[in-house]
């Protein structure tokens, strides 16, 4: 993944430099990318001071393993005080306890695969799109159903719960609308909303129940 | 966590003295090290996963002891175990010097083998 993400960055001109435990993936990259690697352990101080890290506006972790990732983070922070701190999260449950320990940014790549793959399966209500970064709240889609009770009915009269606000519905046919409470909701309209992960379920339920 | 030859000698020590001990290591060959009655209560998994210390029974805990030979993971568990179960005494094995030190900084227990042998050799050289 990393190698990937220093490709990326590099063509939107960002100076890059990467750090690679194994020797042959390095020489890849070095054939590629030209002599922007360094062959060693991310979360070892001194490869980190070989690579320059004190120099860096930002620091990104993209192991495979969250406890590298977690301290390569925050040697990075605490020894060379790199301003922004990235993590890749394998297991989404680390997420809480790594912005508690201090890392800026967790990405967490099982819950942006699992919201990719929740759009494309047919029978999908409601999937994830993004975490609120620093709340507890979340941006949601919500597919309207055939046999949804809305259907027909105008959005003021949907019950919907407070800790949620509708932020634009997405129409069938491809327009926008501005969710004001006249607006009329139909069979295949997608209601993106922000909510709370308590309070999805009971969004869902409301626009998605059964006359 | 952790049933290397660390682990099972300070579970054994600590299960002698009295204490109750559940031991968690990845390798079910690991746990051989027990004695029998400890092998009872071990359990395998990894220490790293907020489950599987769940199901060691870490709610209820006095103290958190990460001994693998993995400095990292045993830096993810020690900051878990402290942070999100608040277990009242955590200790971490942190063989790596500079990660020893950065982490005793951020207020974590930690030992380092490394530097213990180390000191207790050139002790030995000097005297």
């Amino acid at each position: 993944m990393g190698y990937h993400l220093a490709k990326a960055l590099l063509k939107s001109e960002h100076e890059v430099f990467i750090i690679e435990r194994s020797s042959l993936k390095s020489e890849t990259i070095r054939e590629e990318l030209g002599s922007l690697v360094i062959v060693g352990d991310g979360c070892e101080e001194a490869v980190l001071k070989e690579a320059g890290t004190s120099r860096a506006d930002v620091f990104i972790a993209a192991t495979g393993a969250d406890e590298d990732n977690l301290v390569a983070c925050q040697i990075a922070k605490h020894r060379f005080q790199v301003p922004r701190t990235i993590s890749i999260i394998n297991n989404p449950n680390n997420e809480k306890l790594f912005v508690e320990l201090g890392i800026d940014v967790c990405v967490s790549s099982t819950d942006i695969i699992l919201s990719h793959i929740e759009e494309e399966l047919p029978a999908h209500s409601l999937i994830h799109f993004m975490a609120i970064r620093g709340s507890n709240r979340e941006v949601v889609g919500i597919r309207i159903p055939p046999d949804a009770a809305v259907v027909g009915r105008v959005l003021g009269d949907v019950p919907i719960p407070e800790d949620s606000l509708i932020s634009f519905i997405l129409k069938k046919d491809g327009t926008l609308m501005v969710p004001d409470s006249e607006a009329v909701l139909g069979s295949g309209d997608e209601v993106v909303a922000i909510t709370t992960a308590d309070g999805e379920e009971a969004l869902r339920e409301a626009l998605t129940g059964a006359a | 966590m952790g049933c290397g030859r660390v682990g099972s000698t300070i579970a054994t020590a600590l299960w002698k003295e009295g204490h109750q001990v559940v031991v968690l290591d990845a390798n079910p060959e690991s746990l051989r090290r027990l004695p029998t009655e400890l092998q009872k209560e071990a359990i395998v998994g990894d220490g790293t996963l907020e489950e599987h210390l769940r199901n060691g029974g870490i709610e209820n805990t006095d103290a958190f002891v990460a001994v693998s030979t993995g400095d990292t993971a045993n830096i993810l568990a020690g900051q878990m175990a402290k942070h999100v179960f608040q277990v009242p005494k955590v200790v971490c094995r942190i063989d790596d010097t500079a990660r020893y030190e950065i982490y005793t900084e951020l207020g974590l227990t930690a030992v380092s083998s490394t530097q213990m042998v180390s000191d207790l050799i050139s002790q030995a050289v000097y005297s």
